[in-house]
């Protein structure tokens, strides 16, 4: 039991990685005012791109580093359509994630063709910070991205937002764009700032799975988490430390339905319950959270000064 | 000495000619008036100078320099700050990240020392305000004062107040009259956007009055009198209108609303117990600061909004619940408080007209399109509407659609009238018709409800005057023994009278 335990415990957080991420980014986004739907695309896209690049440099941190850039390009793309243009925040990042949707799917044709196996690559090892420890050594030993992830982009997360100036200027220009505009801050400076850093997160959530915890690139790796990534934000507020911990919750489920389905129990029920027990308990989560939700106040609204 | 020369200034937008070579000086150390209609210019010629309008003519100079303000930034570094209608501010933050918002160079926001920075800046200013405040608690001239802390803060030597006392209480003016009384002799330049006479002749050195986008004169205020600035300000003498009182010895209710109680779009209860009668010919004026729970008043007696108890009776009947149809053949006539609700704005001025009662213009299930048009030509007549029949509705001035408005509702006599904020945004000409309609209604022997943030309208016309606050009435006067001072007690919520 000890042993299920300790193990569901360090599943949860590796699990939980490639979802915080593209949360902690959503979350910049949308403190800035933009929903930007285009989270599950970029995913994709950062997943192919970093596995793309990594396979054909033979660097996975050459991958890694191509993954974010795409993803701070197409977080600024998003910008574009939103903030330039001024249009429709749920069009354009539908839109984006079709696009980079079938962008992927081309380019992974062009280069791998019509294979019947997944392409792979020697992916990041784990670090094991404590081998020997019999309860923290399995918990800490995780990949470097899980790390750096938990402690130091969900927490500078949280700096960035509420002491930094330029935080300051984030969470107000997605609650009333007029007063920043007012207060001769460039409105389109800041969204494009936080769409970019966004975006950067969202691909390195993606490239998360494909360079660390596959190795290999498959069709379905992303797979709803994007989506998942969303509800989160709204789960936890909008604030980083809360949102982290509505990713842990989505993530613990995630690792406790695949051990329930490897144990094999003979149950009356399908063991499709399982899969979709992470989704239920986020749809559960995200009622009762949901209530007290404080959108951000200019969030979806375009600023155009009169 | 001039700090700030507008000169020939000229601001199209499409069609309209905002401000046509207008010419605008300000003097150091002066509080001056900018003054003129609704659609007059003001506005836009103060953001041609804090730079969120481009002029499309003219020049600009601060303390004799030429200078071209592309945004709001460079007016800021030019030491000119603005406190807009509609606060610049987010609600969720403090009130030193508000101050501070765009102001730091640093990257690193520490909070304690921000804090010190505006409570010391407060101080220095003799502007009253707790840094740590969250903004969304505060009140509306809280709030205010915060605008204006922001701009000093800012070393502002020019400070631009649009309406600043359309939001506030009688007590709250006073305190910022206070403020900028202070405030010019430590040498700040003023510029008071205003269309009310009383404030302006009170508060300011000079005035400048605009008038269709044109400078109809400056004048220093001492020399002239409110009535003088008046007939600038309109182009003609005539300036409001009278009221007579009227023998109400034996008062008939109409409209009687017994322990009425709804809530508002968050479930949350807004109207509280709310009682009153509204007698035959008499004007029942509802004042209070926007938010209360008037709107959800108004709409709770027309059947738009449920109630969660109480009562609502016409002529005895009780109608509570019923809908606007009902409400309507009850003798109920309902003038929205958006116009732009109250009508379908892409319809003609004959089908809005006609809108509210079709049943009566219908014949085997057609349109009769003779009567309608028959109708519509005799109200525009009769409610001198500037406009054709078959004019999109779009296309009117927002006096005109309220004429179209009232001449729907007045048009069949109703027993009682709900007027929630007759005259906002309408010029002065059109006000003035607004009022003197619900006046003949009220001779007629119509129970009027007039719902109003205006107290110089509610005072100008009502017979009784009950005050909001917080869902509640908590004091109700007659029009004789109420003075703006006591009503704005009763509207900050500081005391109750029953």
């Amino acid at each position: 039991m000890e042993v299920f335990i300790v193990n569901l415990i360090a599943a949860t957080f590796r699990v939980s990685t490639p979802i915080v991420l593209a949360a902690i980014g959503e979350t910049y986004s949308e403190r800035a005012g933009i929903l930007n739907l285009g989270i599950e695309g970029i995913m994709y896209f950062g997943a192919f791109v970093g596995f793309l690049i990594a396979d054909k440099s033979g660097s996975l941190w050459v991958g890694l580093l191509f993954a974010i850039l795409a993803g701070v390009l197409f977080g600024l793309l998003m910008g574009f359509f939103t903030v330039t243009l001024g249009v429709n925040q749920h069009v354009s990042g539908l839109g984006i994630t079709l696009l980079l949707s079938g962008l992927t799917l081309f380019m992974f044709r062009l280069f791998y063709g019509g294979r019947s196996t997944p392409p792979s690559i020697p992916s990041f090892q784990v670090i094991k910070v404590l081998p020997d420890n019999p309860i923290l050594g399995p918990i800490l030993s995780q990949y470097w991205l899980t790390y750096v992830t938990f402690l130091v982009i969900v927490p500078l997360a949280w700096w960035i937002l509420y002491r930094t100036n330029f935080g300051l200027k984030i969470r107000s220009v997605g609650e009333n764009p007029e007063a920043v505009d007012a207060a001769g801050v460039s409105v389109p400076a800041i969204r494009y700032a936080a769409l970019g850093i966004g975006g950067g997160l969202m691909a390195a959530g993606g490239a998360f799975l494909s360079l660390f915890q596959l190795g290999a690139f498959t069709h379905g790796i992303i797979s709803g988490r994007g989506w998942v990534a969303i509800a989160i934000v709204i789960f936890g507020n909008w604030q980083p430390i809360r949102v982290m911990l509505g990713g842990l919750i989505f993530g613990g489920t995630f690792a406790l339905q695949l051990r329930l389905q490897a144990m094999g129990l003979q149950l009356p029920v399908p063991y499709e319950t399982f899969l979709a027990l992470p989704y239920i308990v986020t749809i559960i989560a995200l009622v009762i959270a949901g209530r007290n939700a404080s959108y951000p106040a200019a969030l979806l609204k375009p600023y155009r000064r009169e | 000495m001039f700090i700030v020369e507008m000169q020939s200034i000229t601001k199209r937008f499409g069609d309209l000619l905002a401000n046509d070579h207008v010419n605008f000086e300000l003097r150091k150390g002066e509080i001056h008036a900018l003054l003129g209609e609704n659609g007059a210019g003001k506005t836009t010629l103060m953001r041609v100078l804090y730079g969120l309008y481009h002029p499309d003519s003219g020049v600009i100079k601060v303390k004799d320099r030429p200078v071209v303000i592309h945004s709001p930034k460079d007016a800021i570094q030019l030491g000119i700050g603005m406190v807009t209608q509609h606060f610049a501010l987010v609600p969720p933050l403090t009130v030193a990240e508000n101050v501070v918002l765009g102001y730091q160079n640093s990257f690193v926001l520490n909070q304690a020392q921000i804090e010190e920075s505006v409570a010391e800046a407060a101080r220095r200013f003799g502007v009253e305000i707790n840094p740590k405040a969250i903004v969304r608690h505060l009140s509306v001239g809280q709030r205010q004062r915060v605008e204006i802390l922001k701009a000093l803060y800012r070393n502002a030597e020019i400070l631009i107040l649009d309406e600043p006392t359309a939001v506030l209480i009688p007590q709250e003016v006073e305190a910022l009259f206070e403020t900028l009384n202070h405030l010019k002799q430590e040498g700040l330049s003023v510029v008071f956007i205003s269309h009310k006479l009383h404030e302006v002749t009170q508060i300011t050195d000079r005035i400048t009055v605009l008038r269709d986008g044109r400078v109809v004169g400056t004048v220093n205020t001492t020399e002239v009198t409110q009535k003088e600035v008046a007939a600038m300000m309109v182009g003609r003498e005539t300036f409001g209108v009278s009221r007579i009182d009227t023998d109400t010895s034996d008062p008939k209710p109409v409209l009687e609303i017994i322990d009425l109680c709804a809530n508002d779009d968050k479930n949350l209860p807004v109207l509280k117990n709310i009682s009153f009668a509204v007698s035959e010919g008499e004007i029942l004026g509802i004042a209070g600061v926007g938010g209360n729970g008037q709107k959800e008043l108004a709409e709770t007696i027309c059947g738009v909004r449920r109630p969660t108890a109480g009562k609502v009776l016409v002529e005895g009947q009780d109608v509570t619940g019923k809908s606007p149809s009902d409400l309507t053949r009850a003798g109920l006539g309902r003038i929205p408080e958006d116009r732009h609700e109250g009508m379908v704005i892409h319809l003609t001025v004959t089908e809005n007209l006609v809108l509210e009662h079709l049943d009566e213009f219908t014949r085997n299930g057609m349109l009769d399109h003779k009567a309608i048009r028959q109708y519509a030509d005799d109200l525009i007549q009769k409610f001198q509407i500037k406009a054709k029949p078959n004019d999109i509705t779009r296309t009117l001035s927002g006096g005109n659609m309220q004429k179209v408005l009232l001449a729907r509702v007045l048009a069949r006599n109703p027993k009682v009238i709900i007027a929630p904020q007759p005259t906002r945004g309408l010029d002065i000409g059109a006000t003035d018709y607004v009022r003197q309609q619900l006046l003949e209604q009220r001779q007629r022997g119509a129970a009027i409800l007039l719902i109003s943030e205006d107290l110089d309208e509610i005072l100008a016309l009502s017979d009784r005057i009950a005050v909001m606050y917080e869902g509640e009435i908590v004091g109700t006067l007659p029009a004789s023994e109420a003075t703006p001072e006591r009503l704005g007690l009763l509207m900050s919520g500081a005391v109750k009278e029953h």
